[in-house]
């Protein structure tokens, strides 16, 4: 996705990549990304639902073969 | 044109559209994060054995029902051979009832483990249901499967195989409540990104008169771009993800051949087993290995949606005339590069992208689907306008405003949700909070599923409702055979001792052996056809006795 990204600041310390339209005169399907402004807060709120131990939770998940 | 799809009886679907008799397999990645060592048979049998005691509960008298394996072949190939089963490699015996009994769980895992686990008053833990919705859940190998019942258009085939996600979350939620076992989580994906994966397989019936060299010209190139629409996106470039970055399939790593039979081992781009699951001279099943489980339902939408249209091309004798060169090379060049820029040289001399193979076939479906009539949007045949419409948007939106997909086509999703952490906190394609999120993308809870959070801030689109969905978990479809295997175990659970795709199994008080029902045309035993039998008996033996005609009318199933 490189050359598609914008970067827009939203607050002091944040850069959030600006993958949602801003005002989209699309249609009305298109308003499930119109809110721009939440971004942040998804990421907050992802932020506190993540699993806690990254490494070692991703090194864990190991399967046994499957079709 | 070919004729409607469908059976001399009269039942038949309007062809040249998006209408098709089809159906979805998800096998879900499976782990239990406070015993990882725990084995994966023996999880994947406790996900079935939690769901068989939830379904115990809503129906009285049972709603499990062991599966019938006498129809399964899978080594019949549909370029007209079998394979010799010494020959064969194991995992490719899928015929062999997988019921996991006590004495081969304690050889292989330990008494102790096997003491750990609820068994069924048999003795034998279930490694099989038959549900009420008429798809089947079972382990397969090392992994706990939905196969969906058969559904007649893409919009049933996203309920269907959404409700599985609902199947595996009940289980799930069993489990959890369960203080003497370890809390398993399922991951709607494809891969561990350690070099294994497990597949998430679509099948559409198909008239056996398609020559296979037609399905396999006419599906390849298809096959090599529909990840654009389709791919869950993955984070890792190689089976093994020893290369950082972020790819648009989860799977396209994994496939090594152009055609083969197999499915576990030399993944081939197109699959040729060949068990019809219904009557053998008249169709095939085409089965399809190579897409994602995906989570966002406009992406699975189109992946059953337009693969059931290009099936209706090649049917015609009108898919476009493309050769990819090299095409298990270009499967992989196409998910490595999220530019979509990427040219695919053809055998002709052309060099295009995948979207520009997605339009070709968006061209030639689309006027196919106006020369027949079922596209149109008030007269068509309800499901191939919607498909034809969504597929453009879809195409035009990752030609021009790549961002405006998000809300849709899953791999852009989950793509921009990374590029989200990678700005804020400046994160690397190695580092493991981003492998994290790929993961956590594809939990099945609510609560924790990266997906369902977006969904739940109306980030992705729904192209069906959550009430629908909640149907399908219990309820059949109305318009295939499933709906009448569904309502015999919904309604005679206690007197149905085994089903399969093309039978259903009773054992009744007072006949003197089992009374097999045969299913083998798809589009019967539908509601229409068989609804009201269900209404007026109460009990099996009448039932059957209506049904197998004892006053000599023909099974109406």
């Amino acid at each position: 996705m490189a050359g598609q990204e914008q970067q827009q600041p939203q607050s002091r310390d944040t850069q959030v990549d600006e993958d949602i339209p801003e005002a989209p005169p699309a249609p009305p399907e298109a308003q499930a990304s119109a809110s721009t402004e939440g971004v942040d807060d998804l990421l907050d709120e992802i932020d506190g639902v993540l699993e806690s131990n990254a490494e070692e939770f991703v090194r864990a998940f190991v399967q046994k073969g499957g079709q | 044109m070919t004729g409607a799809q469908g059976s001399a009886g009269g039942e038949a679907l309007p062809a040249g559209g998006a209408m098709r008799v089809m159906g979805a397999e998800t096998e879900y990645g499976i782990h239990a994060p406070s015993a990882p060592s725990a084995n994966a048979t023996m999880m994947s049998a406790r996900v079935v054995q939690a769901y068989a005691q939830v379904t115990r509960q809503r129906a009285a008298g049972g709603a499990e029902t062991r599966w019938d394996y006498t129809d399964e072949e899978p080594l019949h190939d549909a370029r007209g051979w079998t394979v010799d089963r010494g020959a064969a490699h194991p995992s490719q015996l899928t015929d062999q009832p997988p019921v996991l009994d006590a004495e081969a769980v304690a050889l292989a895992y330990g008494r102790e483990e096997l003491e750990l686990d609820g068994q069924d008053e048999s003795g034998t833990l279930l490694m099989n249901m038959v549900l009420g919705n008429g798809a089947r859940l079972y382990v397969d190998h090392a992994h706990p499967e939905y196969s969906s019942p058969e559904v007649t258009n893409p919009r049933d085939a996203v309920a269907w195989d959404a409700a599985g996600d609902l199947v595996g979350l009940a289980a799930v939620r069993r489990l959890a409540a369960d203080p003497a076992l370890p809390p398993v989580n399922l991951y709607k994906n494809n891969t561990d990104n350690k070099s294994v994966s497990y597949g998430s397989h679509e099948n559409y019936l198909m008239p056996r008169s398609v020559p296979f060299g037609d399905i396999v010209r006419g599906l390849t190139p298809f096959f090599v771009s529909r990840q654009v629409v389709c791919g869950a996106g993955r984070v890792g470039i190689g089976q093994d993800s020893s290369i950082p970055g972020f790819q648009i399939s989860q799977r396209a790593d994994f496939f090594e051949a152009e055609v083969g039979l197999e499915t576990t081992i030399r993944r081939p781009i197109i699959n040729t087993r060949d068990e019809p699951h219904a009557t053998a001279d008249k169709y095939r099943r085409l089965h399809v290995i190579i897409g994602d489980a995906n989570l966002s339902q406009v992406s699975n939408y189109l992946k059953f949606g337009t693969t059931a249209l290009v099936l209706s091309l090649i049917e015609a004798g009108l898919a476009p005339r493309i050769e990819v060169f090299e095409p298990v090379a270009a499967l992989k060049t196409v998910s490595h590069d999220t530019t979509l820029t990427a040219k695919l040289r053809l055998l002709d001399g052309r060099r295009v992208t995948a979207l520009d193979l997605q339009w070709m076939y968006h061209e030639a479906a689309a006027k196919l689907a106006q020369d027949t009539g079922v596209g149109d949007s008030v007269d068509g045949d309800g499901h191939t306008h919607e498909v034809l419409e969504r597929w453009a948007s879809v195409l035009t939106q990752l030609d021009n405003d790549r961002a405006a997909a998000a809300s849709s086509v899953e791999w852009v999703a989950k793509l921009s949700l990374l590029e989200g952490y990678r700005q804020r906190d400046g994160l690397e394609w190695s580092d493991a909070r981003l492998g994290l999120v790929d993961l956590q993308w594809a939990d099945i809870r609510p609560e924790k599923g990266l997906y369902y959070r977006l969904l739940s801030r109306n980030r992705m689109q729904r192209v069906v409702d959550d009430a629908a969905i909640a149907k399908a978990v219990s309820e059949p479809p109305a318009d295939t055979r499933a709906f009448f295997r569904g309502k015999c175990i919904s309604t005679f659970g206690k007197d149905v001792v085994g089903a399969s795709w093309d039978s259903v199994i009773f054992d009744v008080p007072g006949y003197g052996r089992l009374q097999r029902v045969p299913t083998r045309e798809p589009l019967r035993g539908t509601k229409a056809l068989t609804g009201a039998l269900f209404e007026r008996y109460r009990d099996a033996a009448p039932f059957l006795g209506e049904l197998l005609g004892h006053n000599s009318t023909p099974p109406a199933a």
